[in-house]
């Protein structure tokens, strides 16, 4: 009885499997291909505020759309600067600083022929905060509004002005603006027109309208799209119609495909199957660069530190142990192990950054300082502290966290510390991040290592200084501020000139490192490796790549 | 014989409310958040809290459950959150692919299986039984991760013969069976079909030491038949068992391998569940764990309606 059952198992199968052989015709390819395996698992969203975190951003936001900001990706010696986007200027209301004036630029349309104007401004602004606009889509809330935090609400002057209003004056808002991406309201109307009349939910509506967008998308940026496949490939052709002419496309077609794990992605690129990989195994990048490809990196605003707790009873709220810590740590040796992947951080920003600020504390590789500081502390080598960092086995962003942490680990041996670690998984440890320390999920530890990204003020510096920014509020796990930091950020947050914007933020910056509430270990260098035959690759201080710059050799 | 199906549907339903039930509630016990996919962890505590409300997932655990099943009884798998896409045409799909690739996978382990079980069985003891059986010993034991990417370094990285990765120059959307699209599948199957190679050869290697040990062949020796006649009989009271054995790993391999299909970033129901899983995309999980799982239900409730059909004593049993 029991092989007849099986036997009819695989007849049902051997059915199933006919019905499965259908063949579709096949995809021609253009000459000047560029191909690339991303990190992601799947191609990010490509409606317009992508998700995958700043991967997402770099290959189906800033491609195919563009921000009313834009990042200047244009140079690898300096810090990626804003620049104007779709809007040519910006200015603050001299009398009310909650309003803003944004000058759009003229004659920019989208790929589907429609212009753009305040209108479309109003439009996309309305899509992540305007819960009755018919085009509100709660999933590109989360990822937008979170990086915008006190944008409400935008009005049309005239077709070239546009209004935006915020919750409290902010200067930060141009900087904010930048992940913003503008999609094609025309475009969205269409798809929703075609949505079929027997859908009578409004939500269910505008949420087809979506997905029929996302397959098909419209923006305005140097790459339109021209095929998508979900979770397998996204195609895109170049935009002859460019409105920036020195960022009009030299490539004709640029596929991306998900390559999840590493191994995959460098076997991709060492069969010729991709001409671009994001961060390659690292073992192999002898291999790699044996085979005449290029290995790019650059420091880049992705910080990995452990973030120190304050509450009641933290070993961490005596400020030697603090800078012992820090002192302790060999990051040259650290990044010999990483293969020379990562920068040695001396803050959040590196000297030279608008918002370094030259602090008092010198963060480098100092044990026996270390050491005199612990012992001033009241530790020794037979009297070690004790204390346990929360951490994950991996994660986006979170490089290597098990050797790193291990190498670190017996670091602070030395120096009298006996670190332990709480592993637990990485969305695990997102959740925690937002708990902070004094929450059970804690789990008894006095300090948590999840890496950031410090591209704009409030999330490198204003979210884990501030006091307004305690759990649940924000990221300020650790429960550290005080009033003389909370009120350089409201200095800051109230200083409109951009130069002298930069000077109250390298204030803050400095105060941060002065009170060292992380053990700063590593900045990440974003490596990538590519084919020789791509010219034109700026690897700029960011956690972006401008691709329409870039040509390929025949 | 009508009241058998319905007496064996009648069970099959509440077998599939218990693992809609399994399937939901799985995933929520997992600790973490359900919107991790579209709220950075940088997004505030009064965003988070708007779209839990807007994704329904501040009601009660028993609401949801019915409001889901009720949807997934009509057909309908929610939309995934991190994508925005119908989860249902998203199973489907994978469900396709790795359907492909299972079959191959297994045509490939059936074929090898069967030469060295027969190999390995007809001249036991010999040395082309040890080597026959080590090279079944290692398919079952080898990881087929580690040896996916072996194949991938030797022929995809070394010798640069055959693509590491996806299901053709097109995607699997514009698949079509010539020599560009199959060979994407040449490795993943490969590496897929080991397992079932190594249990098939195992199996046959003993039914035909067994069949050679009954007196019919002996019979049949003695009746003046040659090797090659014997080794006919063998083989046909081998088959049955050897094609069940196939279609139980068939069935395995349907579940897709999440391991395999990620190395290879075969876009099936592995690399699916792999990207629902890291993501945290819930209704994509569900629906992708609930759709497998139904699966394997309905097929058995169809083989046991057919052998019902077959063999009258199973349905007075």
């Amino acid at each position: 009885m029991q092989q007849t059952r099986i036997r009819m198992t695989s007849l049902a199968a051997g059915l199933a499997l006919a019905g499965l052989v259908a063949a579709l015709p096949g995809a021609a390819r253009a000459e000047s291909t560029l191909r690339i395996g991303m990190t992601a698992g799947d191609i990010p969203r490509t409606l317009g505020q992508p998700d995958q975190g700043f991967e997402g951003n770099r290959f189906t936001g800033i491609p195919l759309y563009d921000g009313l900001t834009q990042w200047d990706l244009s140079k690898a010696d300096a810090p990626s600067a804003l620049i104007p986007g779709l809007a040519e200027s910006w200015s603050v209301d001299a009398n009310d600083k909650t309003k803003w004036i944004f000058k759009l630029r003229p004659g920019v349309t989208f790929h589907d022929g429609s212009p753009f104007n305040a209108d479309a401004v109003v439009w996309n602004v309305d899509k992540v905060l305007k819960k009755d606009a018919e085009q509100f889509d709660p999933s590109q809330v989360g990822v937008t509004a979170s990086r915008m935090p006190t944008l409400r609400s935008a009005r049309k002057i005239d077709d070239l002005t546009v209004e935006l209003v915020t919750s409290e004056p902010d200067s930060f808002l141009p900087i904010n603006l930048s992940n913003l991406f503008m999609a094609s309201p025309a475009h969205w109307r269409k798809k929703l027109a075609a949505v079929p009349a027997s859908v009578a939910d409004r939500t269910e509506r505008s949420q087809q309208a979506w997905t029929a967008f996302a397959a098909d998308a419209s923006g305005t940026g140097p790459f339109k799209m021209a095929k998508f496949v979900p979770r397998e490939r996204l195609e895109l052709v170049r935009n002859d119609q460019y409105w920036d002419p020195g960022r009009r496309p030299k490539i004709d077609r640029v596929v991306m495909l998900p390559l999840p794990e590493a191994n995959a992605r460098t076997a991709a690129l060492m069969s010729g199957q991709v001409d671009w990989i994001e961060a390659p195994a690292p073992d192999a990048f002898e291999a790699i660069k044996g085979r005449g490809f290029v290995i790019y990196s650059n420091q880049q605003p992705h910080v990995w530190p452990w973030q120190l707790s304050f509450v009641e009873g933290s070993p961490w709220l005596d400020k030697r142990v603090r800078y012992a810590a820090n002192l302790c740590v060999n990051r040259t040796e650290l990044k010999e192990l990483l293969g020379g992947m990562m920068a040695e951080p001396k803050g959040t920003v590196p000297p030279g950054h608008p918002w370094w600020g030259d602090p008092k504390f010198d963060i480098k590789y100092d044990p026996d300082a270390a050491r005199k500081l612990m012992a001033e502390a009241g530790y020794s080598r037979s009297k070690p502290l004790k204390v346990t960092i929360q951490t994950s086995a991996s994660g986006s962003g979170q490089m290597q966290p098990l050797p790193m942490n291990e190498y670190v680990q017996q670091n602070l041996k030395d120096c009298y510390f006996d670190v332990s670690f709480d592993v637990v998984e990485w969305n695990t440890l997102f959740t925690n991040w937002r708990k902070g320390a004094k929450d059970p999920s804690a789990n008894g530890s006095n300090a948590i290592n999840v890496s950031f990204a410090a591209m704009d003020p409030f999330f490198a510096m204003v979210r884990f200084a501030s006091t307004k920014a305690f759990p649940p509020v924000s990221n300020n796990w650790g429960y550290f501020g005080n009033d003389e930091i909370d009120k350089l950020i409201a200095d800051a947050r109230t200083t409109f000139e951009p130069k002298a914007l930069d000077a109250a933020l390298a204030k803050l910056h400095a105060r941060i490192v002065e009170e060292a509430p992380f053990v700063w270990i590593a900045h990440d260098v974003g490596p990538r490796a590519l084919s020789p035959k791509v010219k034109g690759v700026v690897q700029p201080q960011s956690w972006f790549i401008d691709i329409a710059t870039m040509s390929m050799q025949p | 014989m009508l009241s058998y199906v319905v007496r064996r549907v009648a069970y099959a339903l509440p077998i599939m409310v218990g693992v809609s039930l399994l399937c939901f509630m799985l995933v929520y016990l997992a600790p973490g958040d359900p919107l991790v996919s579209i709220l950075p962890p940088d997004a505030s505590a009064e965003l988070q809290r708007q779209l839990m409300q807007l994704y329904g997932f501040d009601r009660p655990l028993p609401e949801q459950f019915v409001n889901w099943l009720w949807r997934a009884a009509h057909g309908d798998l929610g939309t995934s959150i991190a994508t925005g896409r119908p989860v249902a045409s998203e199973v489907l799909n994978a469900v396709g692919n790795t359907l492909m690739l299972a079959c191959v996978a297994t045509a490939i382990g059936f074929f090898f299986g069967c030469l060295f079980g027969f190999v390995a069985g007809y001249y036991r003891h010999s040395a082309l039984d040890r080597a026959a059986s080590l090279l079944s010993v290692v398919g079952v034991s080898v990881p087929h991760y580690w040896l996916g990417m072996v194949l991938v370094i030797v022929f995809s990285a070394k010798l640069g013969w055959l693509p590491p990765t996806g299901a053709g120059p097109g995607g699997s959307s514009s698949w079509a069976p010539d020599w560009a699209h199959v060979r994407h599948m040449v490795l993943p199957a490969i590496t897929m079909s080991v397992i079932p190679m190594g249990i098939i050869a195992r199996t046959v290697r003993a039914l035909v030491a067994e069949t050679l040990a009954q007196e019919f062949v002996v019979g049949l020796r003695a009746r003046g038949l040659r090797d090659a006649g014997i080794f006919l009989h063998v083989v046909r009271n081998c088959a049955p068992t050897a094609l069940a054995v196939m279609g139980l790993q068939l069935g395995y391999l349907l579940g897709g391998s999440i391991l395999v299909e990620t190395v290879f970033s075969w876009p099936g129901t592995g690399f699916l569940l792999n990207s629902a899983i890291f993501q945290r995309d819930l209704p994509l999980l569900q629906g992708t764990i609930l759709v497998l799982a139904l699966f394997f239900v309905v097929l058995n409730l169809l083989v046991d309606i057919l052998q019902g059909v077959f063999d009258p004593r199973i349905e007075r049993s």
